[in-house]
């Protein structure tokens, strides 16, 4: 376990502000209890310092996790984000969009969000803008990417794609050998 | 909502608030049940209660009490602690997601409890009934056993100075845990000779047992027992008529007959004559018995063991009953003759038969709600809308739910993955129960793949504090992480070190579980290759394991901490040396640790002596539960 360097913070906190912009600063500076970026074997983990502290004994063959897993660096050293961050993500996001029951399953198995499924989204959502999925109850689903701004959205026909699938809870499932 | 969901019910109403104890999942006040207050309650209120799920049994009918659940010992923390104590509280839990047994009912929704009450009523009724008659009517001495399984003791350890002597120990309640629904029996034993008919008539009748209705079910009971008694007496008679010829070589020929007729006269029940060992080898060359006769064999063994006295043969020793049985238990069941009699020599005969009965039956689905996320009613509420038929589980827990039936793969529900809820045995809440790790306090789970203690864990901590997750099995890690991450835990330390070598890495807990790697003969239901292939060296080699990881487990607790100071040992095998020899170990080699109660109302107080080896009378504080 080692804490990020620059390039590394740089690339991680990049990717975050795609999702949730300035409430960066809330994961940072918390006011309850301090938090920090570790990095183990690629996995970048996001862990409050004391439970780090303790872990610092743990030898680095023998760690596996610690606290939350944030995505992992690929091998070509770019970022990537992991379904397990959806917790935070939630809390924090700035755009958010909302499928109605029936799209709820295909999301789950990977597909793209189509016009049909989309029950709300927030408005004047840009192009490309990381967003967080919901379902109308409220339950994250996952994240992804949008397709079109809001207001190209309604024009679109609803066999559309509305927002690209990065990472979804059904992941747990379906990538359970890889996810760790 | 899936697309597949059918909506077979219109909207529930809104579940009732159950009460909820501030921060302590299981009290002593929780579903209490005395073996008093259930006989003086009310026929049609308990009833109503069974209906929705197992029926408690009265524990003063039945020989004994099976479900043990320890005593946290949470009042311990509670009071100002003279010395600073560490309490090691051991279980022995059924380990296992999928099973789910002995909860109590629960006050709750109106809506579920009407729901629930057509699936339950049938199956309770058996369950309860079959008690009622067994003691007042017949000559067993061993009550019918509703419990199936035995868990291993449940203790707690107290590493502490002297002073700790003076702590009022919980007292240990005796309670009765509530039963799966419990199969039509392949063996009928005594006991099923009362409870077989009177099953649908006499469950709203059973009120208190009063010395009318003693003598009335008295009657009715023997007659029954006569008449059935006959109709084995005829069987056994053309059985034997038949094997007799093939037999003319054996000594026995005249014994048989004299037997029959002698015994047959008397009382018309003693047909059945003990194989003796020839006749066996014969049938084993013969490629082994055919399954009715082994059945016939065996419910006769169990009756004539049952008061051996009045029914066995003349001239047959005890031990060729037993011998017998045991090997008809193997080759019936499918166990190795070694295991066979290692289980059989656990409980008397009759529940013997019952746990091998009960261990072929798969136990209930539970899951367990995790209230980082969501609350128990809110996850009914969705999951009744999807489709899942399900009740909350009972008293002593606030976070169980048992599902009946479910037109969704419950494993796979977005409220699943969205980590609301976890598939847990309800038994494997109880070390957690005992445990009762605080909010802000640094806790252990030495065996911990792949997730639920843990996560349950965290839940209570309610993501403070820190909890290391430590497996020997790397690939298992991988399935812990992803469960502790699904299911939001923020403040778990994922490691992978022998138990063993704690608390080498690291020590100074306040509290640390270990839910020792067993030879599993306490959750055959689910795993049935336990059955062959454990043998007589497993069984050192596992109770030596255990006995170093309970050691390194004490010294990694640390014994003057504020808040905790305490070792929870469970297991989820029954057999003795798994679980109270284990105890007794560490109770001798660490002077410095006591045993406390658990703070869980069910279950069993584990043995204090067994075959020749005696442990510590502390050891009564321990809890054997039947679990699913």
């Amino acid at each position: 376990m080692r804490p990020l360097t620059e390039e590394e913070s740089k690339a991680v906190f990049a990717k975050l502000a795609n999702y949730i912009g300035k409430n960066i600063v809330h994961l940072i500076d918390r006011q309850d209890e301090p938090h920090c970026f570790r990095l183990q074997k690629d996995r970048v983990f996001y862990v409050s310092e004391s439970s780090m502290r303790l872990a610092i004994s743990v030898a680095r063959p023998n760690l596996v996790s610690l606290g939350t897993c944030f995505g992992k660096f690929t091998k070509s050293g770019k970022f990537k984000l992991h379904i397990t961050a959806l917790d935070y993500l939630a809390q924090y996001a700035k755009y958010k969009v909302w499928i109605k029951p029936n799209g709820e399953m295909p999301f789950l198995y990977g597909n793209h969000v189509l016009k049909a499924h989309l029950g709300r989204i927030t408005e004047d959502t840009p192009e490309h803008q990381g967003v967080v999925v919901f379902s109308m109850n409220d339950i994250p689903l996952g994240f992804g990417v949008t397709a079109r701004s809001t207001v190209d959205t309604r024009k679109l026909d609803p066999t559309a794609i509305i927002v690209f699938h990065q990472a979804d809870v059904g992941e747990y499932l379906r990538d359970e050998e890889t996810l760790f | 909502m899936g697309r597949r969901a059918k909506n077979k019910q219109g909207d529930p109403s809104p579940l009732l608030e159950v009460q909820e104890n501030a921060g302590r999942p299981s009290q002593k006040k929780l579903g209490k049940r005395k073996a008093d207050d259930v006989e003086t309650t009310k026929r049609p209120a308990k009833k109503a209660r069974e209906s929705e799920g197992k029926p408690p049994k009265p524990s003063a009918l039945k020989g004994k009490e099976k479900s043990s659940v320890k005593v946290a010992t949470k009042a311990k923390p509670t009071k100002p602690k003279p010395a600073k104590q560490k309490q090691a509280r051991f279980e022995d839990e059924d380990e296992g997601a999928g099973s789910s047994e002995g909860w109590e009912d629960v006050e709750d929704d109106e809506g579920l409890k009407a729901q629930a009450k057509s699936l339950f009523h049938n199956s309770d009724d058996e369950d309860f009934v079959g008690f009622e008659g067994d003691l007042n009517d017949l000559d067993m001495d061993e009550a019918d056993q509703d419990d199936d399984m035995f868990r291993g003791p449940v203790q707690e350890l107290d590493l502490g100075s002297d002073d700790d002597e003076d702590e009022p120990e919980l007292p240990v309640k005796g309670k009765k845990s509530k039963q799966h629904e419990r199969p039509t029996k392949i063996i009928p034993t005594g006991s099923d000779a009362s409870s077989d008919d009177s099953d649908e008539d006499e469950d709203d009748e059973d009120g208190p047992i009063t010395i009318k209705n003693m003598e009335a079910r008295s009657r009715a009971l023997d007659a029954r027992a006569a008449r059935e008694a006959e109709l084995d007496a005829e069987e056994m008679r053309q059985a034997e008529l038949a094997g007799e010829a093939s037999d003319d070589d054996l000594a026995d020929v005249d014994d048989v007959d004299m037997d029959e007729e002698g015994e047959g006269g008397e009382e018309g029940e003693e047909g059945f004559v003990l194989p003796t060992a020839e006749e066996l080898e014969e049938e084993k060359t013969r490629g082994g018995p055919d399954v009715h006769t082994v059945q016939r064999r065996m419910r006769e063994c169990v009756r004539v063991l049952g008061n051996f006295k009045r029914y066995a043969a003349k001239g047959r020793s005890r031990s060729e009953y037993v011998q017998t049985l045991i090997s008809d238990i193997a080759s019936y069941y499918g166990y190795n003759e070694f295991l066979a009699e290692k289980l059989f020599q656990l409980f008397p005969v009759a529940e013997a038969i019952e746990f091998f009965e009960a261990n072929e039956v798969p136990r209930p689905v539970t899951i367990r709600t995790n209230t980082l996320r969501t609350r128990r009613r809110d996850l009914a509420q969705a999951l009744i809308n999807r489709g899942v038929n399900l009740e909350p589980i009972g008293k002593w827990t606030n976070v169980g739910l048992q599902v009946f039936e479910s037109s969704v793969p419950i494993g796979a529900t977005p409220e699943y993955l969205a980590g609301h809820y976890m598939l847990q045995a309800a038994s494997s809440f109880l070390p957690v129960i005992a445990l009762a790790p605080q909010p802000g306090e640094r806790v252990l789970d030495m065996a911990s793949a792949p997730g639920g203690k843990t996560t349950h864990m965290a839940a209570l901590m309610q993501n403070t504090g820190v909890v290391f997750a430590n497996d020997a099995n790397k690939a298992r890690t991988k399935s812990l992480t992803a469960n502790v991450h699904r299911l939001g835990c923020k403040n778990v330390v994922v490691c992978s070190y022998d138990g063993r070598e704690f608390p080498k890495v690291i020590g100074g807990f306040d509290r640390v579980l270990l839910d020792a790697p067993c030879s599993g003969t306490g959750v055959i239901s689910k795993d049935a290759s336990v059955k062959t292939n454990k043998s007589e060296r497993d069984f050192t080699l596992l109770s030596h394991l255990q006995k170093q990881l309970i050691l390194c487990a004490i010294d990694s607790v640390q014994a003057d901490s504020k808040t905790g100071g305490y070792l929870v040992y469970s297991t989820c095998s029954v057999t003795v040396d798994e679980n109270e020899a284990v105890v007794d170990y560490a109770l001798r080699k660490r002077p410095n640790v006591k045993l406390v109660d658990t703070g869980l109302e069910f279950g069993r107080p584990g043995f204090t002596s067994y075959r020749g080896k005696t442990f510590s009378d502390k050891l009564s504080l321990t809890r054997r539960s039947s679990g699913a």
